[in-house]
């Protein structure tokens, strides 16, 4: 039997400031599963994925990544950090954070350098996710002379550089055009095409639809409020208010009063 | 026209902030002489040029340096009127500020050049004692020209290297020249990360412009500015926390690593071995 990518149990986190940020959170993550995690801002998505990647730990509870406990004292040891990390990729949801190198070239070459794989290697693997985004023209290019979608095409690149086994990917569509929005759907739907796990943080429900194949629930409360299919969670419109994922919208059509529940 | 006021002269130096680096960045991608050379032969050499401007007491070496400085910046394409403005524009507010009273009799005793005021007796003002004439002094005079033209040369050598380097390339320079490793990827990260809280900035000005009608007090827009300055700081330590996070999951383990592309090319010893003849050369003849 395959050893789940994350077990997640009876989880809880608060912040430095006493703010809760999750409470009793409990799923199972398989490998090759595509799960998004839906819920409003501050219900606690990200957290959740910081704790998935080690860069934050539980105040309670605990999380196992590949069978073995993710704990501080754990990722300490660079033997176990750099092998836990080739196999774990996070893309922030501001890709101002991730692209913190002079250059694309650098930005993408971090990774594999840090990991102490060989140059040859290193220049090898930046080049081919370049190349495999089309953005070898960004090459020299300093960020910020770059645009939002040029930028999440190089934070993607930097992590398809070290191509790891799990992608967490947190609100990977957010302030694109239309257009770059689709090419990172494609993106990340040829990633599950390969058998990568993908963990998405999101709240647009039509982008969850087309990549989810297991749906996971944030509410306000910071509690799961529900996991399972997409097609059955997504059309649940209750269980989407109470997330407030839906809302009622009211509108007049001539002197015709219309409600009908509006996606965010 | 009226004067710009405190904020609206704040917005104009940071988008003039940008557009410098921008221009910076453009000569650097220029094919002209220094852009074609190596960067860790260019910063060795220009450390020998530093170093001899440093120590030499000659005026004629120093005026040597500076003109091989501005035949460089021509045959690197860098324009001359913003290359000399760069350099001098600061030299005479600040250089000039401190040259200047060393000119006179009472700092800098010597043979007299100009007598500026004869004073019916002489004056002793705290530590200071002013003989009975005033006058400009040969030692001086010569003292105060070799400060402004070394200081002018050392600024000339400083960015005639920054002008033909690209940043994320020097860096990488120092860092094959075992300059330590931390403090490179500090020096990149800040630069990566001023244009940012610039930008932000601007759009906290334009923001402000867009919802301001007529005249508003300079002091009002003080403390406006010092409540923005409260925000970024905090924006800032924000975004570092995060930074470090992402450098973390890529990673990060207190050790930076850099990989180098460099060749060292025949072009590259040719121009070493012409920085050390002509400083060699130089310092031989003028002495």
């Amino acid at each position: 039997m395959n050893t789940p990518v994350f077990t997640v149990s009876d989880m809880s986190y608060t912040y430095p400031d006493g703010l809760t940020g999750l409470q009793e959170i409990n799923f199972t993550v398989m490998p090759g599963e595509n799960v998004v995690i839906l819920g409003v801002n501050g219900s606690g998505k990200s957290t959740l994925l910081k704790i998935m990647d080690g860069l934050y730990f539980p105040s309670a509870g605990k999380i196992n990544a590949f069978g073995e406990p993710l704990t501080e004292r754990r990722l300490q040891d660079d033997e176990y950090a750099f092998a836990f990390r080739r196999r774990v990729g996070f893309l922030f949801q501001d890709p101002d954070v991730q692209l913190f190198s002079p250059t694309v070239w650098q930005e993408v070459a971090f990774s594999p350098l840090q990991m102490g794989l060989p140059k040859k290697e290193v220049a090898e693997r930046a080049n081919e996710a370049l190349s495999a985004l089309a953005i070898e023209k960004l090459r020299d290019r300093i960020p910020y002379q770059l645009s939002e979608g040029e930028k999440k095409k190089v934070a993607l690149a930097s992590l398809l550089a070290l191509d790891p086994e799990v992608w967490l990917l947190d609100e990977p569509t957010a302030n694109l055009d239309p257009r770059t929005q689709d090419w990172v759907i494609e993106f990340l739907l040829s990633l599950t095409d390969k058998g990568k796990t993908l963990i998405v943080a999101i709240h647009e429900l039509e982008v969850a639809e087309v990549i989810a194949g297991q749906a996971y629930i944030l509410g306000e409360d910071h509690r799961l409020a529900a996991q399972g299919r997409p097609k059955e969670i997504l059309r649940d419109e209750e269980l989407l208010l109470r997330a407030n994922l839906l809302h009622r919208h009211r509108h007049f059509h001539a002197d015709l009063e219309h409600r009908h529940p509006h996606r965010h | 026209m009226h004067r710009k006021n405190f904020v609206a002269k704040t917005l104009t130096g940071l988008t003039e902030a940008v557009k410098r680096a921008v221009f910076a960045e453009h000569y650097a991608r220029l094919p002209g002489l220094l852009q074609g050379l190596d960067p860790r032969g260019k910063i060795l050499t220009f450390l020998a040029l530093l170093i001899a401007t440093a120590v030499t007491h000659r005026p004629e070496v120093l005026l040597g340096i500076y003109l091989l400085t501005v035949v460089l910046a021509l045959a690197s394409r860098i324009p001359l009127v913003f290359f000399t403005k760069r350099v001098w524009l600061f030299i005479p507010l600040f250089t000039g500020a401190i040259a200047l009273p060393a000119i006179f009799n009472f700092i800098t005793p010597g043979r007299p050049v100009f007598t500026l005021v004869t004073l019916a007796a002489p004056i002793n003002w705290g530590p200071f004692h002013f003989p009975g004439e005033i006058t400009i002094t040969e030692q001086g005079l010569r003292g105060a020209v070799i400060f402004i033209l070394r200081v002018a040369t050392s600024v000339s050598l400083s960015v005639l290297l920054i002008l033909t380097t690209e940043w994320a390339r020097l860096l990488r320079a120092l860092s094959a020249l075992h300059f330590p490793r931390v403090g490179i990827l500090i020096l990149g990260m800040t630069y990566r990360y001023i244009f940012l809280f610039i930008k932000v900035a601007e759009e906290m000005f334009l923001a402000r412009r867009s919802r301001i009608v007529g005249r508003t007090s300079t002091r009002e827009q003080q403390r406006w500015v010092s409540a923005r300055l409260g925000f970024m700081l905090n924006k800032s330590y924000n975004l570092s926390n995060e930074v470090y996070l992402a450098m973390l999951s890529r990673g990060w383990n207190g050790q930076a690593r850099f990989l180098d592309d460099f060749h060292f090319q025949w072009k590259d010893a040719a121009w070493v071995a012409f920085t050390f003849a002509f400083i060699f050369l130089i310092v031989f003849f003028a002495s």
